[in-house]
């Protein structure tokens, strides 16, 4: 009995002796800890820049992984229950590009000082710098970025279409057996993104400043009329009103699709999955609207957030330095297959190996592309109101385009003052 | 070691001294003390804080927007459309899902209890799925049910591309299905400890009398089955007005097929809308609360412990 309760004061004592390490590593001259909170990115990229990067440091700081789950949102609601309560053993935050107004005007994170500033927006897109700013401020540092192509198959039409109308009418003519057109649906962050697109493309913008709806009315209801028009076509998924990216590259992987919107991991998935289809698979630019306003293809990726609540902030601005330097940036690019902010980058070799074919689209695509509203601090607001009004999308008539709009506007509306339930 | 022995004692023997019933009486408050202690703190603290937080104007997105607004969250849950649909949509789940449970769990219990062999092999084969993980059991049917993933569209008579989660009254069977095929063992075992009391006797009399299965049913069993079967719906009842694993896994609530726990999640963990999110969940708590009321005083539902007390 005497010798269970001194094993545990023993362990509890050394529990105690570890925890103060790691608290408090500069006052006992080792490596501080910085515990960054990120998606599982199944490539390992991000393991293999950081302690790259903590080598680099000559013993000034270690970084240490705490992974968060691979859904977005669910990524989101681990880190905002942290910051909420103040929680310290956060110190660089691997966040979405859409959380930056949210988490900058909660106080959450850090603004970016302005020497670390100039080095990290240094050659960066400033379509991707847009999505790291809050109140003209930088508070993230981007160390990657996303964007969604046009995926196709040349075998079935001669060459990609140019605008989403094009596209459904080639769809049509090959017919529901092999012409469908694969986008995502469901209710969540992807119907955003497609929507948000869409009205971009159309020449307005869901808000015109953190607190201002625009929504001009004629193009917003040309948008919500493709996006009806599509919804309703014989070439839609089936699976339309449940559909994300998984599902689109299955559609297309299945072979009875000859379009998809997505993101880049598409095609390596194909060339595994799915060679013959692969063979005849081609990138283009995300379609327009109509050929007087110029496409505004989506954006994603992640930024990098110092903690407020972080003990280790100087350390931390200093690991995001190194973690976007562009031998960095071009490691996550061959390894994860995901493109770097940096836009020199693409001249270089290696991104024709990681993106065959399709490297200069990429580029063109991130350079051209139209954040989401995340410049609104209520963004996750806007998000679910903005889901809300257009699902599921089969309801949206295209000859009739007042009611989605109306119901869009007053979502809209109510969600930028936060009013109401969603 | 030594409590359950004297409780024994005191519970067979009913003639004891008076001192002795007051000592053990002491004792056992003593007893349940840190019991009752830890339920206060644990249930009694969250519920006033959620009740605080309700009528205060509360987002940790907007720290410095915080304030007491009297009942206007309230106000403003009660007036949206939203609100009213969920309870809807939350009580058709309830309703049907616990009447089908009811039905199977019966037959269920009959069976058992007549069981003629391996009694025990078939008690706890039908207890599998109740001891599944909900959100566990909510993703194999949601896999089985997924069109790229699942067996149910390559069974008979089923389009191979039917989408199951693609409009709400297949998503709603699939949410429902689900709930029944985990729960009904747990009625099922209620209704079987419900069976187990019954005298024997009773059935080989009305039998004598001339009584036939449906009127042996009907007249001995459900009137005596009557206070297990009535715990066993206000159990269930109060369980399944919660959903929220199946739904939250099967369609996160669109297709028109959000609960009102899901309604509450949004607003708490998604928006971080702790005010308005607390008038939600205390109001799913009043629900909750009068669900129970109509039982044990509508229906007479004896609550566990005054089982067989007059009332």
């Amino acid at each position: 009995m005497r010798r269970g309760i001194l094993i545990v004061i023993a362990s509890a004592a050394l529990v105690g002796g570890l925890l103060a390490c790691g608290g408090d590593g500069s006052s006992g001259g080792g490596p501080v800890t910085l515990r960054w909170f990120i998606f599982n990115e199944p490539s390992g990229a991000p393991q293999k820049i950081a302690q790259r990067c903590s080598q680099q440091s000559g013993g000034r700081y270690e970084i240490k992984f705490e992974f968060l789950p691979s859904q977005a949102d669910q990524q989101r609601e681990q880190l905002v229950r942290r910051l909420g309560a103040e929680d310290s053993s956060l110190d660089l935050l691997g966040l979405d590009v859409v959380w930056t107004g949210e988490f900058a005007n909660a106080g959450w994170i850090e603004p970016v000082p302005a020497s670390t500033a100039k080095i990290v927006s240094d050659k960066v897109f400033s379509s991707v710098l847009e999505t790291a700013r809050f109140e003209d401020r930088l508070y993230t540092v981007p160390i990657w970025s996303n964007t969604q192509l046009l995926w196709y198959r040349k075998d079935l039409v001669p060459s990609a279409p140019k605008t989403w109308d094009e596209m459904i009418d080639m769809g049509e003519k090959i017919g529901r057996t092999k012409g469908r057109i694969q986008v995502q649906a469901n209710r969540y962050e992807g119907l955003v993104v497609w929507v948000n697109q869409l009205i971009a493309s159309a020449g307005t913008s869901v808000l015109s400043g953190p607190k201002t709806v625009k929504l001009d009315k004629a193009p917003t209801e040309k948008a919500l009329g493709i996006i009806g028009r599509l919804s309703r076509s014989s070439v839609a998924a089936p699976n339309l009103t449940t559909s994300n990216e998984d599902s689109a590259r299955l559609g297309f992987e299945a072979g009875n699709s000859a379009f998809q919107i997505n993101y880049p991991f598409v095609y390596p998935s194909a060339k595994s999955n799915a060679p013959e289809i692969f063979k005849n698979m081609a990138a283009a630019q995300y379609p327009a609207v109509d050929d007087q306003h110029p496409v505004k293809p989506p954006i994603g990726g992640i930024n990098l957030g110092v903690s407020a609540y972080s003990k280790h902030k100087a350390e931390a601005f200093a690991a995001t330095e190194c973690l976007v330097k562009p031998a960095n940036q071009l490691e996550v690019a061959t390894l994860g297959g995901l493109p770097p902010v940096r836009e020199d980058l693409y001249d270089e070799p290696e991104i024709d190996k990681v993106y065959p074919t399709f490297a200069q689209q990429i580029r063109e695509s991130i350079k051209n592309a139209a954040p989401r509203p995340s410049e609104s601090p209520a963004y996750q607001d806007l998000s679910l109101a903005i889901q809300r009004a257009v699902h599921p999308t089969t309801q949206i008539d295209p000859k009739n385009l007042d009611p989605a709009y109306d119901k869009l506007r007053k979502n809209v509306e109510k969600a930028v003052k936060r009013e109401g339930l969603l | 070691m030594g409590v359950p022995a004297v409780k024994k004692r005191g519970r067979g023997g009913p003639k004891q001294t008076s001192d002795r019933t007051k000592a053990e009486r002491k004792l056992a408050f003593l007893l349940c003390a840190p019991a009752v202690f830890v339920m206060l703190l644990v249930t009694i603290y969250p519920i006033l804080y959620a009740i605080v937080l309700s009528v205060q104007k509360v987002d940790l997105r907007f720290p410095e927007e915080s304030g007491f607004v009297g009942l206007h969250n309230y106000k403003a849950v009660l007036t949206s459309p939203l609100w009213w649909q969920d309870v809807f949509n939350t009580t058709f789940v309830t309703v049907v899902s616990v009447a089908i449970e009811l039905v199977l769990g019966m037959i269920l219990a009959l069976v058992m209890h007549r069981a003629l062999f391996g009694r025990g092999l078939i008690r706890t084969a039908v207890l599998i799925p109740y001891g599944i993980v909900t959100v566990v059991a909510a993703f194999a049917w949601f896999f089985a049910f997924d069109p790229s993933s699942g067996f149910v569209n390559s069974l008979p008579f089923i389009a191979d591309d039917k989408a199951w989660f693609g409009d709400r009254g297949s998503a709603f069977s699939v949410i429902i299905m689900t709930e029944i095929w985990k729960t009904t063992p747990f009625m099922a075992l209620l209704l079987l400890a419900g069976l187990a009391t019954i005298d024997e006797g009773l059935y080989e009399a009305a039998k004598v009398d001339g009584a036939n299965a449906w009127q042996r049913f009907y007249r001995i069993t459900l009137p005596l089955l009557k206070p297990a079967l009535l715990v066993a719906l206000l159990f269930r009842t109060l369980d399944a007005f919660r959903v929220f694993d199946s739904i939250f896994i099967m369609t996160r609530g669109s297709q028109d097929t959000e609960s009102v726990s899901i309604l509450g999640y949004n607003q708490l963990i998604s928006r971080l809308n702790l005010g308005l999110g607390s008038a939600v969940s205390v109001l799913i708590f009043i629900l909750v609360l009068a669900i129970a009321f109509v039982f044990v005083r509508g229906f007479g539902t004896a609550t566990p412990g005054t089982q067989g007390e007059k009332r």
